[in-house]
């Protein structure tokens, strides 16, 4: 007899594809084709959270007794030969079949947090409990004093992995320590940075875990009532925590005495209206106590003085779920991941010009270059690399040249980056950095609480000059004006947002500045990104009078006979670039 | 207590107390605009940074508590770059308008970047531009000049407990709002303008009437209710041009709408200066002598024909306790009835 196990991406990003419509096809047929009663097979089709590749969805695995396939980019309309074919004569369809680069994607990957992401069904508490969920907190909660719990935490070399690594058992043991009748633990679910999905990709793929870890850490800290903060914009998120909350409680895991231990603690959902300064930790306890997002000065730190002026432990989604983890296969398992400094392993969003983006989970210290080539499969359209930025908005540009640094902490630090929350978005010889560096402080001057001064006039001051910049209007004294005001701004600002805002902009003069003096000095933009700096003209010599950019120029700034070469009359062009794309034999010159 | 350090000289304080406080203290002067000594730290301004050793970033003396052994620094070149850098930053998005601005000498913004020198701006870009809108008759918002100190919404919540205005907007297009950004409709208290250190809140009747070179300032206790507030009228030509109170007098500093708005009655035409006696039809003035004659002819005739409670007594709200107390007693005691009362009770 077979056990057959259909497994349907449903990420927000999986669903975004068609996973739900995927899914519903597969258990019609399944049912349409009677396979319970006619062939006797035992068949299930369920839904998982994100499994990584996102570039592929919908992604689908077919899993018969313990065989996997895997089926990349499926489609409803796939799914009755997947089922004719693979489930019912067995033999899979070869070619819906992910192919090698699905393979490279996973084969250096190390997967903690994410090992039973895309694997069982998260809106399934059994689901979880089946690959030893709850187990962790139960051998905790009945076995182990707050004090061993901490000091597990400590030994496996945890650092937080919402920013700023801070040790995740060194913090637990303050709180710990702190005499109050009342703690919190929150766990910060608000992820505001551009581009990055790891926290709501965790939660909607295992939030089993993240509370088993909010468990752990409630009880390690003595805190009786944690908040997850999760922003109002990951309603998928929101609806899966919730559920596994309900379930959680209704299996005594959350609760009065949590399974017989005499331990109380539960757990409410706070929703963020999406401010990325809101998972700032003293606006986030701002925020939940019903005040504007807006930081305070630190000391006092908030496991002093936090939520309700109690000691408070804020603790990032990723590293509430490597928690149970940690505690089921012991620390030195986990610390025997990384490097000396940085443990374990770090979820990343790979974006940008990357042929497989999508959510990977690496070892700490793997250099950027098997990132990028061996699991993203190198960049699309196999153009050039030019820089891969780490950390989003707090971050920096890491130039090809370093494409070797390994990735943890301090070797990220030490090339003017940070590891970050997670955001990866690789560039290549298209992208502008002096454009890169504006894009980020756009971010940045939108999201300024408007609290300080140097962030709140600071990055507006910093747009300003990147914006002259971009449309030739840059200045001599511009790139020294920039690097002055990012040195004050980041060392005069309140909190961690204006104290990190003008890292792009840093760094790309750091590594680019012949780009910054290519747009300041000639008026060009190298990688022809910027708009104003742009020329086009037609090669007369490989122009074949074909009259398609005539046609297709919206300001009519071309003119020529048919069959003879055609002109572009600059001061009427407005650099479009329609020209550019229409032209069949590349006869437009953009530079 | 708690031992520390300030710019090389040692000094014992009281644990809890803040960097900024201590240093005060003992004669050290640190810039800050948000900062208030009556209101909870904001951090916002920057300028009260210092270096505290064994802290990574320098950071806001206003907001940190001392703790023993803590050695501070409260100016370097460091610190002063970084201030002179943050005033250019608030200046550069700030009206350049002191020629003709009501707070021109009493604000301190204008002395601080007098005192940094600060006249060109390395940072000049777009400012922000709004429509004034309030149609009140006591409280000029000129949000143009804001500096988003947070003093004004503070001083609201804090000690008005009224919470009329706060922080909308984020980043650069942050602003002092009311709900729904209608026009100011509160209690008119002006604690908010008292505490404004630019000229962003002024009072509409301070307009034109003079700015600080050449005014007079005269204690004076207001005179509109028992309290008895501590006021400064501010007189310029013999004319009042403000009334503000001191953060040392008995109500610190604080006011009420009328005693810090209700001045005009004082050059009034309409103003009673001396006793009016009526006769026939006519009032005329007359003595405090013939009037008090005249009164206490009447209740005493009135007593003798109709007995004493024929005769009430209603006091203010403007007297204090012992005129009150005098009052009652010369209607109970020398007038002999007990119907006796007080305006604040209608
Ligand atoms: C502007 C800003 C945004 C932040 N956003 C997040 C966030 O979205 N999620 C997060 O976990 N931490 C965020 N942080 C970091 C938190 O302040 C805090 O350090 C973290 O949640 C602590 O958890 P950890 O020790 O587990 O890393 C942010 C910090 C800053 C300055
Ligand atoms: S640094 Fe920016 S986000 Fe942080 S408090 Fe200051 S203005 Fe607000
Ligand atoms: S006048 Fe008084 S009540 Fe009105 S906003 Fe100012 S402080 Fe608040
Ligand atoms: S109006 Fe005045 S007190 Fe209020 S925030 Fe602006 S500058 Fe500060």
């Amino acid at each position: 007899m077979h056990n057959i196990t259909v497994k349907v991406c449903m990420g927000t990003g999986g669903i975004a594809a068609g996973g739900d419509e995927v899914l519903a096809a597969f258990n019609r047929e399944i049912a349409a084709a009677g396979i319970a009663a006619s062939v006797g097979k035992k068949c299930s089709a369920h839904q998982v959270g994100c499994r990584g590749l996102c570039a592929k969805d919908v992604l689908v695995d077919v899993i018969i007794n313990d065989s996997k396939v895997t089926y990349i980019h499926v489609k409803p309309e796939m799914v009755s030969r997947i089922v004719k074919e693979h489930i019912i004569e067995n033999i899979p369809v070869a070619e819906f079949v992910a192919g090698d680069d699905y393979h490279n994607f996973h084969n250096k990957q190390f997967k903690v947090v994410l090992s039973d992401c895309g694997s069982i069904d998260p809106e399934d508490i059994e689901s979880y409990i089946a690959v030893g969920g709850y187990t962790a907190a139960q051998k905790v909660l009945g076995s182990m004093s707050p004090e061993e719990t901490t000091d597990l935490i400590k030994k496996s070399g945890l650092r937080g992995r919402g920013g700023a690594g801070f040790p995740t058992g060194t913090k637990w043991e303050i709180a710990s320590k702190q005499t109050s009748e009342k703690k919190f633990l929150i766990c910060n679910a608000d992820e505001g940075d551009p581009g990055a999905f790891m926290d709501r990709s965790v939660i909607e793929g295992n939030p089993h875990a993240v509370i088993e870890g909010m468990i752990i850490g409630a009880y390690a800290i003595g805190a009786d009532k944690g908040y997850v903060y999760i922003r109002a914009e990951y309603p998928l998120a929101v609806e899966r925590l919730k559920k596994a909350l309900d379930d959680a409680r209704g299996r005594n895991f959350l609760g009065k005495s949590i399974m017989g231990s005499g331990f109380n603690f539960d757990i409410l959902v706070k929703l963020g209206a999406g401010a990325f300064v809101c998972g700032e930790e003293t606006a986030l306890i701002a925020s939940i106590e019903g005040q504007r997002g807006m930081p305070r000065a630190k000391p006092p730190f908030p496991v002093y003085q936090g939520l309700w002026g109690k000691p408070t432990v804020i603790n990032n989604v990723e590293t509430l779920a490597n928690v149970p983890y940690i505690v089921r296969k012991g620390p030195e398992w986990f610390a025997s991941f990384g490097t000396e400094k940085s443990k374990g392993t770090k979820v990343f969003a790979l974006t940008g010009k990357i042929k497989n983006s999508g959510l990977i989970e690496v070892p700490m210290g793997i250099p950027l270059r098997q990132i990028i080539y061996d699991i993203g499969g190198g960049i699309e359209g196999d153009r050039r690399f030019k820089a891969v930025q780490t950390g989003g908005p707090s971050g920096g540009c890491i130039p090809a040249d370093l494409l070797d640094t390994a990735v943890d902490f301090e070797s990220l630090a030490k090339v003017g980056s940070i590891v970050g929350s997670g955001g990866m978005v690789v560039l290549d010889e298209t992208d502008c950095m002096v454009n890169i560096a504006k894009f980020f402080l756009e971010f940045t001057r939108g999201e300024s609480c408007g609290k300080c001064v140097p962030c709140r006039i600071g990055t507006k001051r910093l747009l300003e000059i990147l914006e002259r910049i971009t449309k030739g209007e840059g200045r001599p004294g511009d790139i020294a004006l920039l690097e002055d005001m990012s040195v004050d701004i980041k060392m005069a600002s309140l909190c961690g947002l204006g104290q990190t805002a003008p890292n792009p902009v840093l760094s790309t003069i750091k590594y680019f500045r012949h780009e910054y003096e290519a747009h300041i000095n000639d008026k060009k933009c190298p990688a022809g990104v910027c708009r104003d700096l742009l020329t086009y003209q037609v090669i007369s010599e490989a122009c074949k009078g074909c009259g398609a950019c005539l046609r297709a120029c919206p300001a009519k700034a071309i003119t020529g006979d048919k069959k003879q070469p055609h002109v572009i009359d600059p001061s009427v062009c407005i650099r479009c670039g329609a020209c550019f794309d229409v032209c069949k034999f590349k006869a437009v010159k953009k530079e | 207590m708690a031992k520390i350090k300030i710019d090389g000289i040692d000094t014992t304080v009281a644990e809890g107390m803040t960097v900024l406080e201590a240093a005060r203290n003992i004669g050290v002067r640190i810039p800050a605009l948000c900062q208030h000594p009556k209101l909870t730290p904001f951090g916002g301004c920057r300028l009260c940074l210092v270096e505290i050793k064994g802290f990574p970033r320098p950071v806001t003396s206003c907001t940190t508590p001392v703790s023993d052994g803590m050695e501070i620094v409260t100016t370097s070149p460091t610190i002063e770059r970084l201030r002179r850098t943050v005033l250019e930053l608030i200046l550069s998005d700030h009206p350049n308008d002191c020629m003709i601005c009501e707070q021109a000498g009493a604000c301190t913004l204008q002395e601080l970047a007098y005192e940094y020198g600060l006249r060109e701006n390395r940072f000049a870009g777009e400012r922000r531009v709004y429509e004034k809108k309030d149609g009140n008759p006591f409280i000029e918002r000129d949000l143009e000049k804001c500096i988003l100190c947070g003093r004004c919404v503070k001083v609201c919540d804090e000690v008005q407990g009224v919470e009329a205005i706060d922080f909308g907007y984020r980043g650069f297009d942050s602003k002092i709002v009311t709900s729904f950004e209608d026009d100011l409709n509160c209690e008119f208290c002006g604690q908010c303008v008292s505490v404004c250190p630019t000229g962003a809140l002024t009072g509409k009747q301070w307009a034109k009437h003079g700015r600080q070179m050449g005014v007079k300032e005269t204690d004076s206790i207001c005179s509109y209710c028992g309290t008895g507030c501590t006021i400064t009228y501010h007189v310029k030509n013999n004319d009042i041009v403000r009334v503000t109170s001191k953060e040392d007098t008995l109500n610190e500093g604080w006011l009420c709408v009328k005693g810090r708005f209700g001045y005009k009655f004082v050059s009034s035409p309409d103003r009673l200066k001396h006793p009016l006696i009526k006769k026939d039809g006519e009032f005329r003035e007359a003595t405090w002598d013939e009037a008090l004659d005249l009164i206490a002819d009447r209740l005493k005739k009135i007593k003798r024909e109709d007995g004493p409670d024929a005769i009430a007594g209603l006091s203010s709200a403007r007297c204090t306790n012992e005129e009150n107390y005098a009052f009652q007693k010369f209607i109970r005691a020398a007038v002999g009835t007990n119907n006796v009362d007080h305006c604040a009770r209608l």
